[in-house]
């Protein structure tokens, strides 16, 4: 079992098997602030790499989350629905937003591990 | 890692050395660094302004003073607004309108003893500044405070709190002013607000506007709330954000606030705009300004088009969002005349799908003010 892995969007994968959880970072639910309403992709739509798999939205904005990686997605975490705030209490837990079926692992290694994407987000101004 | 990426070329209100002290996350707002949210976040600063007090910078704001012997006669050639009728240290809301009724700005009006106190909008302060200068007759003077802060206190606790360093303020009663001491320094405090909440504003020069900003930081029932929760509160409390709501295509019959035109105004014209304005008071308007609630959890942003039942565009959406007080997501748009009245059933296009929504009044949350 490997960590989590990050794209620049902001967006983590933690791979078991042939599945990846992917969910927003605590940077992205940090700079979003109170998340209201999470939209997500319906089971069984195949989405590739960057691109938009679901949509989160915060008091003031609405933001697009894109796939880390390709894949269908197997699993959507419903609980969102009735509570979207899980997405700001626990980032990378509880608050995760889909699962897919990894059909291009080999993108896995373009992504960060927790120390490059802490590298990458510490050079980033607050907005 | 720094607080304000991207805002160091911006103006600075006399608060913002206090927004950095804080925390706060500082945007682009109407060419000045404004905080946006402080570490609390807008829904913790929005729920607590409506059930205890919110400190928020409006320093932006431009305060403009109107003075000489014709200074009503000129400002009501601008606005429809009975400005005539003022009483000395009364308040009004009105709009400058253009030769199409439109409306230029949003704006409130004090009556002084000397004249006029005008608080309009930063986005507008600019051209306000040029329009009164174009418009105002030999003999009438203009002003720009810009030598002043001003910060608003919001919310129930709001009347308790300020009266510990102004005494005497909790007796103003809604849409009235008047001059107070503060810690030796002269304010002038208005019973005023744009969250829907009792509460006040407070104008006072610009070099003592942080030390007053930190005695009320330092009281108990009083946390810092930045623009983020200032749209959600006036959003719930149906009021109009100029440049969204109300803009120069816009009128103010349209818009929902011919209760702002007096009936002498009404009667008289003599405001720019006045044919048009007048027809719309008598005929009706073409659209309308209408409260939106859309029936699940997601919010219908600026620019959602709104449509009937056969699924035809009838409407758009000007502001939307989630409200914390209202337990969901709000929003408030224009809709053809005949398509606005209360319960009628419509639907909101967000991303490409249509999701039921049902034209409602307007405010989602009740007003609080103090009527005295």
């Amino acid at each position: 079992m490997s960590g989590l892995k990050y794209s620049k969007d902001h967006e983590w994968v933690r791979v078991e098997g042939d599945i990846g959880t992917v969910g927003i970072s605590d940077y992205a639910q940090d700079q979003l602030g109170d998340v209201v309403y999470v939209e997500l992709p319906e089971v069984g739509r195949t989405v590739a790499q960057n691109e938009e798999a679901a949509v989160v939205e915060s008091v003031k904005a609405a933001s697009e989350v894109y796939a880390p990686v390709s894949g269908e997605v197997v699993e959507v975490n419903q609980v969102l629905e009735d509570d979207p705030a899980l997405v700001n209490g626990e980032p990378t837990g509880a608050g995760w937003f889909l699962k897919l079926r990894l059909s291009a692992p080999g993108e896995l290694d373009g992504l960060m591990d927790e120390a490059a994407y802490a590298d990458y987000v510490s050079g980033l101004g607050d907005d | 890692m720094s607080d304000d990426a991207g805002t160091d070329a911006l103006a600075r209100t006399p608060l913002f050395m206090e927004h950095r002290a804080l925390g706060a996350t500082l945007v682009p707002f109407a060419g000045y660094a404004m905080p946006v949210r402080y570490p609390a976040g807008i829904m913790a600063e929005h729920t607590h302004t409506r059930s205890a007090a919110g400190l928020f910078d409006v320093s932006h704001m431009g305060q403009l003073r109107l003075t000489g012997d014709g200074a009503v006669a000129a400002l009501e050639r601008l606005v429809p607004g009975d400005i005539a009728s003022l009483a000395p240290w009364a308040m009004r809301y009105t709009q400058f309108t253009n030769e199409d009724g439109g409306i230029l700005d949003d704006l409130l009006v004090t009556r002084s003893d000397d004249g006029l106190i005008l608080v309009v909008n930063a986005s507008c302060k600019d051209s306000d500044i040029a329009h009164l200068e174009r418009r105002l007759d030999a003999g009438v003077d203009l002003t720009v405070l810009a030598d002043r802060g001003l910060v608003a206190l919001q919310g129930p606790k709001a009347a308790a709190v300020l009266e510990r360093h102004a005494p005497g303020c909790a007796w103003l009663s809604f849409m009235t002013a008047g001059w107070f001491t503060i810690g030796g320094v002269d304010a002038l405090i208005s019973r005023s607000g744009y969250t829907g909440e009792d509460g006040f504003e407070v104008s006072l020069p610009a070099n003592e506007t942080a030390a007053f900003w930190r005695r009320l930081i330092a009281e108990p029932e009083v946390e810092p709330v930045g623009l983020g929760a200032r749209d959600s509160l006036r959003l719930e409390a149906g009021l109009c954000l100029y440049g969204h709501d109300i803009d120069e295509t816009t009128s103010p019959v349209q818009a929902g606030l011919a209760w702002s035109i007096g009936k002498r105004r009404r009667q008289e014209g003599g405001f720019p705009g006045a044919p048009r304005i007048q027809h719309e008071l008598a005929e009706g308007p073409r659209r309308r300004r209408v409260g939106i609630l859309p029936d699940g959890r997601a919010p219908a942003r600026e620019g959602t088009a709104i449509l009937n039942a056969d699924g035809d565009e009838i409407g758009i959406v000007t502001s939307g969002g989630f409200g914390p007080t209202a337990g969901g997501p709000v929003a408030m748009g224009y809709v053809a005349a005949d398509a606005a009245e209360t319960g009628r059933p419509v639907s909101l296009l967000v991303r490409g799908k249509p999701r039921p929504a049902t034209i409602v009044k307007l405010p989602f949350v009740p007003h609080n003010y103090h009527r005295g």
